[in-house]
């Protein structure tokens, strides 16, 4: 669980690993490899043509046991622009409702040779426990609880893009800690790239022992916010409000709904995220998620160019000599 | 027959015996043990000779165990959870009632203890249900359950539902001087968590189950006990908050006993994360917990707070188990590695001795079910087990005879493993490896 210790890096062209399942694994090194790479796939994307042939011929299923819009989408893309054939099995035509577990589910998908497995599911682990039984590749794309490495690594192109680095740089990352995937893998990746991070919730939505990976952990949203660099919003769920983790929605916005008045204390040059889909008014007042500070839309866009490098660097990128130009 | 077991170390904490000494059993009891006994056996018997690298102790019994028949037979029969028992060195268990359907009444008893006598192994002592289903609402027939031969009540797999109800229990057990033997867990608390509440918890992802859920149920019970005169007995402790409600029950003069098992004395929840992580071999119920915990279970065991040791052992199929971290079933085998890790983590490592070791294995299991058993005395059931405490072992779950092989320790090796097991002066197991003089024997 420790950090990875730091090891002589001789310049990659490939994640030398087989799957991605979390920014914990990852070393900053890596890290910063696929924010490099990413650079080079959005200028892909901002071609005419927006297509090259790194992974043509090989096939990639994108297996979605939880419903998803963007980060589906998002992949889809990727792989298309990499020229790679999509295959997507969602839960509502899996054979899940049949009674099949996991594991046997994936051996049969695996049966059928694909190149790549992109996973999302609502079982923190479940992506560990693929990458035990599979010999392909496995993209966690969300696991539980646990982590969405990739939503961090473009949440982190997007800060060094707008920043230009990400050590030093405060942090404020405001919302259901308990709760978040994109949480965890975030805190994972700024604290490895030396980011200055305070997490900030109602302590009935805070883990016990997080101030262990690292991070500053307030319930006082100004003091989040105060000469933050990056504010970064996390989703809340209608279902905590059922649970009796906070009294109403009306009542969360007023404590830590992100509003201009509250934003006044960040560093004028700040920048809001949002992993999606926002809740207006719940977390995030419209004029924030729609003004001048946002980034939420550049977030989505960067995902592509994200996973794409994920996908290329899984795949052997560079290591083959497979040209991307 | 007469059988004189010659030479080893005995212990034998009921009478302060401890040292050289020659136990000589017949017909099924205890007939004598002192020194040098004479060998010559009038009516043709054996003298088996031994070396102080064995020790002779009265019969392990494991109070918690699960036998899954009827109703799991695919994870564990009773036949081969006394298989796996004698072949972990214990000569008694006592099943908790969670089987499909619940041992709430006679009929599940009786089914039970045909079964052990069909096996001929290890004893059984069946505990009864609590509640009627185990569904928290309304007693169980306890006279009936006693009649046909419980030892004990417990709702295990859940916390007696309501302070009231574990209050009449207490109550009513009290009148067939049968023990509560508590699940302590705070429902409410507990919710849907699968990991110990703690760092760990939070940076897997895993809801979790926080120390003092078991805490609360615990401290609850021992107000309970102490109001109504009862005995309540904490089973399967992890938390360091429900060791002090214990021994303030205990300073008290509160009716209470505990158990720990292995895992919780020897494991933290440092093991879900790595080597392999979210391994469901170490998902149980309580789950493992942090290091502060396991360390004041250590403590308790020295300091004579805990009273048993017992291993919760809780068969599942391969199956069941290979599936995500939240869906997997809770629970791990436990008879087959409970002696090497407690010899080798306890009494080598030097947290107790070896006589307060057999009294937690032993002599207060049988006391606290009132069960034969846990003394060397002259006229005792001759159900012994031997240790060879030097043995080194290397855990293989594919060697395990339980029909289950969910255990975290596959590959650890340990020092010290069970020689043979006598239950009624019959030899039912013997580890070859230990090159001990016996040869297990079928039934007469």
């Amino acid at each position: 669980m420790d950090a990875p210790a730091a090891q002589a890096v001789v310049p990659a062209t490939s994640l030398r690993r087989k799957d991605l399942l979390g920014i914990a694994e990852l070393t900053p090194e890596e890290i910063v490899l696929v924010l490099d790479t990413a650079e080079a796939m959005k200028e892909i994307s901002q071609r005419q043509i927006k297509k090259v042939p790194a992974l043509r011929g090989r096939t990639v299923v994108n297996l979605f046991f939880e419903p998803s819009t963007r980060t589906r989408t998002s992949f889809e893309i990727a792989e298309k622009r990499l020229s790679a054939d999509t295959l997507g099995v969602a839960i509502a035509s899996s054979s899940v409702v049949k009674g099949e577990s996991l594991v046997d589910t994936a051996r049969n998908i695996e049966a059928m040779g694909p190149s790549m497995i992109v996973l999302r599911h609502p079982a923190s682990g479940a992506a560990h426990l693929l990458s035990r039984v599979c010999k392909s590749p496995i993209i966690n794309a969300g696991d539980g609880l646990h982590e969405h490495p990739t939503q961090a690594l473009l949440d982190a192109f997007t800060i060094r893009e707008r920043k230009g680095r990400i050590k030093g740089l405060k942090v404020a990352i405001v919302g259901d800690l308990l709760h978040s995937r994109v949480l965890r893998s975030n805190v994972l990746l700024l604290t490895k790239l030396g980011a200055d991070v305070w997490v900030c919730g109602p302590p009935t939505l805070i883990p016990l022992g997080l101030e262990q990976l690292g991070v500053k952990t307030t319930s006082r949203v100004d003091e989040a916010v105060e000469g933050a660099d990056v504010v970064m919003m996390l989703r809340i769920q209608l279902e905590r409000m059922e649970g009796g983790f906070f009294p109403s929605l009306r009542e969360y916005f007023s404590v830590f709904g992100m509003t201009a008045a509250r934003l006044k204390r960040a560093r004028p040059d700040v920048i809001v995220m949002h992993p999606g889909p926002i809740n207006r008014g719940v977390e995030i007042a419209s004029d924030v998620a729609d003004g001048p500070f946002s980034v939420i839309l550049d977030q989505v866009a960067n995902g592509v160019a994200t996973r794409m490098a994920v996908l290329y660097l899984l795949a052997g990128g560079g290591a083959d000599n497979e040209a991307v130009a | 027959m007469k059988r004189l077991l010659k030479g080893a170390r005995v212990v034998d904490p009921a009478s302060g015996l401890d040292g050289a000494y020659d136990v000589l059993i017949d017909a099924g009891r205890i007939s004598k043990v002192g020194r040098d006994l004479p060998v010559s056996l009038a009516d043709g018997g054996v003298v088996v000779p031994l070396t102080p690298a064995f020790v002779i102790c009265p019969g392990f019994i494991d109070m918690h165990v699960h036998l899954r028949e009827p109703g799991q037979e695919h994870k564990e029969t009773v036949a081969t959870g006394v298989a796996s028992a004698v072949a972990g060195g214990f000569t008694a268990v006592a099943c908790m009632p969670n089987t499909k359907p619940v041992n709430d009444n006679a009929g599940v008893t009786e089914l039970i203890l045909k079964k052990a006598a069909d096996a001929g192994l290890a004893r059984v002592y069946p505990i009864g249900a609590v509640s009627r289903g185990q569904a928290g609402e309304q007693l169980a027939d306890i006279a009936e359950l006693k009649q046909a031969g419980c030892v004990a009540l417990s709702d295990d797999g859940h916390p007696v539902s309501t302070a009231l109800l574990a209050r009449r229990a207490m109550e009513y057990a009290g009148m067939f001087g049968m023990p509560l033997i508590e699940h302590c867990e705070d429902p409410s608390l507990k919710g849907d968590g699968v990991a110990h509440e703690g760092p760990v918890a939070a940076s897997l992802g895993l809801k979790g189950i926080p120390g003092i859920a078991e805490a609360i149920t615990a401290g609850r019970d021992i107000l309970i006990a102490e109001m109504v005169g009862g005995h309540v007995h904490v089973a399967h402790m992890s938390a360091w908050t429900t060791l002090e409600a214990v021994r303030q029950g205990k300073s008290r003069g509160v009716k209470v006993t505990c158990e720990v098992a292995p895992h919780h004395f020897t494991l933290t929840d440092a093991l879900l994360g790595a080597p392999v992580p979210y391994d469901t071999d170490t998902k149980m119920n309580p789950p493992l917990r942090e290091h502060r915990d396991m360390t004041a279970m250590l403590a308790g065991i020295a300091d004579g707070s805990v009273d048993v040791i017992a291993t919760d052992h809780a068969p599942h199929h391969a199956d069941e188990k290979n599936v995500e971290f939240d869906r997997a079933p809770f629970g791990i085998v436990g008879l087959e590695t409970a002696i090497p890790i407690a010899l080798d983590k306890l009494v080598h490592a030097g947290v107790v001795r070896l006589p307060r070791l057999v009294e937690m294995m032993s002599v207060n299991p049988a006391a606290i079910l009132k069960v034969p058993g846990g003394s060397l005395a002259e006229g005792a059931v001759a159900d012994l087990t031997i240790l060879a405490p030097d043995q080194m072992v290397t855990i293989d779950r594919h060697a395990f005879v339980s029909k289950s092989h969910n255990t975290p320790y596959h590959g650890y090796t340990f020092r010290g493993a069970a020689a043979a097991t006598i239950v009624g002066g019959r030899v039912v197991y013997v580890n070859a490896a230990t090159g001990i003089a016996l040869a297990a024997e079928a039934r007469s």
